[in-house]
């Protein structure tokens, strides 16, 4: 009597808690081989862009929360940067050291989430559990400078909103100080742990050309052996003052982007203390009226400092014709807008590029031949949020 | 590095007759070309020596409504190697074709499944052109200018029917969009007193 060989359809998700938000997997199993996966998206689309188009430039930043909720300020990031690119503002020097602070925060959030739900995917429920606790100290940062957790809705064209609350430097850098030993901690539980090396190691291998081809950036990129991060090599705000290392793998396998993301927490450990030891004095967001509005206190005293305010929060800012793409390092990869303005205060199109985006593409490519077990190891590693893949 | 004019010089002249026109601004370069050149130029940029721009960044389309072109297609690249950007466009027609671009790069595969979900773009040779990011069933192209931004159907959950229905959108006011526009601009003096 012969076997009959039958594939097996498996829907995996959307409500499971190994796919990190609302993927829904659709696997073709033979045996316990995976041979091909078809990710579904769109489970979590709000229509981002289409809603930017419709607000004004200074009421679309809070939607760039809402992408990637883990490291909201990072996203901020890029679409101040892009509106500032057109109407070529400076900056102040204040605000760009208190954006680095943040975003090198916001990299700390991300990767935290990221490795210690990775472990807890492969079986280790403690280091999510200290984890989190550091995940709470830096959204308490996050409340104190701009009122919430998570959506932050704080950095500005020109600038942040508001500047740093009394003490709150001196608490980040006594953040800094106890940190790099909760690291240390983690990765005494996971680095030579040999269940996590069992279910990492040699799983979901990328190529140096596979990684390029797919249009990988971040750790996926770094981990299989291509050093480029945009903070080094095309850097933005005062990112070129400051000594830090490219942490690079060398296999580009799950193990080695854990390894990454551990080592890049460190460096981003040193940013932050380089901040605090050089941050100047000074205004946190452009002096241009035009731009930024004015002090609570002008408004009671100046006709000027009124109509500029009742200007900005109906009308808002225009910004010239123009089109450029911006993309800053976010703690995923690169993370870009393209944003094409026509001279309103309303962006005509803003395409956001979200770097989780390309690299669920590849499931199916890094899955093939693997077992059902390494399905959650392979997305853990890759990091997915559903915030920007679904926009 | 390559300087951005050099490059230019290069992709000018290597591809004379496929570049309608060329700039350069905000640290990138800028190409427009049209639809029929989109593979040449791709792969062009994608091989050459003195290019290599190995990484499609992204593919998205802009809705110019009322231009008898309506559509514009943006394919923004990226080379590793020499630290460039490139942005290649080009105008096409609501009923025109693109010719994909997976067998140079297969991140293209969901990028085009976007643009073609968002703007109803069709997209030539394509293995799976399927809607990406709306719902399953969903109708119309949501980022083309003419779909309303609260869209034409809602979902609830019928007590009655004890499953998840669809309806069309009621709304109980209207979607409102204010006109701003004023004469109201920057005035030069202040600029000044800052920049002192």
């Amino acid at each position: 009597m012969s076997k009959q060989k039958k594939k097996l359809n498996l829907n995996f998700g959307p409500q499971h808690p190994a796919a990190h938000g609302v993927l829904r997997l659709i696997l073709e199993l033979d045996g316990e081989v995976v041979e091909k996966a078809d990710p579904h998206i769109g489970l979590l689309h709000r229509g981002t862009e289409k809603l930017i188009e419709n607000k004004t430039y200074t009421q679309a930043i809070p939607y760039f929360d809402r992408l990637d909720y883990v490291a909201p300020m990072n996203q901020e990031h890029a679409f101040a940067l892009a509106i500032e690119k057109i109407l070529k503002i400076d900056v102040p020097i204040r605000a760009q050291y208190i954006r680095v602070i943040f975003c090198e925060i916001g990299r700390i959030l991300s990767h935290i989430l990221n490795v210690t739900t990775q472990a807890l995917d492969v079986g280790a429920l403690t280091p999510s559990l200290w984890g989190f606790e550091e995940r709470e100290t830096l959204m308490t940062f996050y409340e104190r400078v701009s009122g919430s957790r998570l959506h932050a809705n704080y950095f500005r064209a020109g600038g942040v909103h508001q500047d740093l609350p009394r003490g709150l430097a001196e608490d980040i850098g006594e953040f800094c100080q106890n940190f790099p030993k909760i690291i240390n901690d983690l990765e005494n539980l996971l680095t030579d742990n040999r269940i996590f090396k069992q279910r990492n190691v040699d799983i979901g291998i990328v190529s140096k050309e596979d990684a390029l081809d797919y249009s990988f950036s971040g750790v996926m990129l770094r981990g299989s052996g291509i050093p480029w991060d945009l903070r080094k090599s095309q850097p933005y705000e005062c990112y070129e003052q400051f000594d830090f290392k490219i942490p690079i793998g060398k296999n580009g396998d799950c193990y080695d982007r854990y390894l990454c993301r551990i080592e890049e927490m460190k460096e981003s450990v040193k940013i932050i203390n380089q901040c605090l030891v050089s941050i100047p004095k000074g205004p946190v967001k452009s002096l241009d009226g035009k731009l930024s509005p004015p002090p609570k206190k002008e408004l009671k005293e100046s006709m000027e400092a009124l109509i500029h305010h009742f200007k900005l929060f109906t009308e808002g800012f225009r910004v010239d014709k123009d089109e450029l793409y911006v993309a800053v390092e976010a703690p995923k990869g690169e993370f870009g807008v393209y944003l094409l303005s026509d001279g309103t205060s309303k962006p005509y199109k803003c395409k956001i590029r979200a770097p989780g985006f390309s690299h669920l593409q590849a499931m199916d490519y890094l899955i093939k031949g693997h077992m059902l077990a390494d399905v959650p190891a392979v997305l853990g590693s890759m990091d997915v949020v559903f915030g920007e893949i679904d926009r | 590095m390559n300087s951005l004019i050099d490059l230019e010089k290069i992709v000018n002249s290597e591809l004379s007759t496929k570049i309608k026109s060329s700039k350069i601004k905000h640290n990138q370069i800028y190409l427009n070309i049209t639809n029929e050149d989109l593979i040449d130029v791709i792969l062009f940029l994608k091989t050459n020596k003195n290019t290599k721009f190995k990484q499609l960044i992204d593919i998205t389309a802009v809705d110019y409504l009322e231009t008898e072109k309506r559509f514009k297609m943006v394919y923004l690249m990226l080379s590793h190697e020499f630290n460039n950007r490139v942005q290649v466009d080009f105008l096409i027609n609501e009923s025109d074709f693109v010719s994909t671009v997976i067998p140079l790069f297969p991140a293209a595969n969901w990028m085009e499944r976007e643009v073609f979900d968002m703007y109803g773009i069709k997209f030539k040779d394509h293995p799976d052109l399927r809607r990406i990011l709306t719902d399953y069933g969903f109708e119309g192209h949501p980022l083309r200018k003419d779909f309303p931004l609260t869209g034409h159907s809602e979902v609830r959950y019928s007590e009655t029917e004890k499953k998840v229905i669809y309806e069309d959108v009621k709304l109980e006011q209207n979607y409102r969009n204010f006109d701003f526009e004023s004469p109201w601009k920057g005035t030069q003096y202040i600029k000044d007193k800052i920049k002192e």
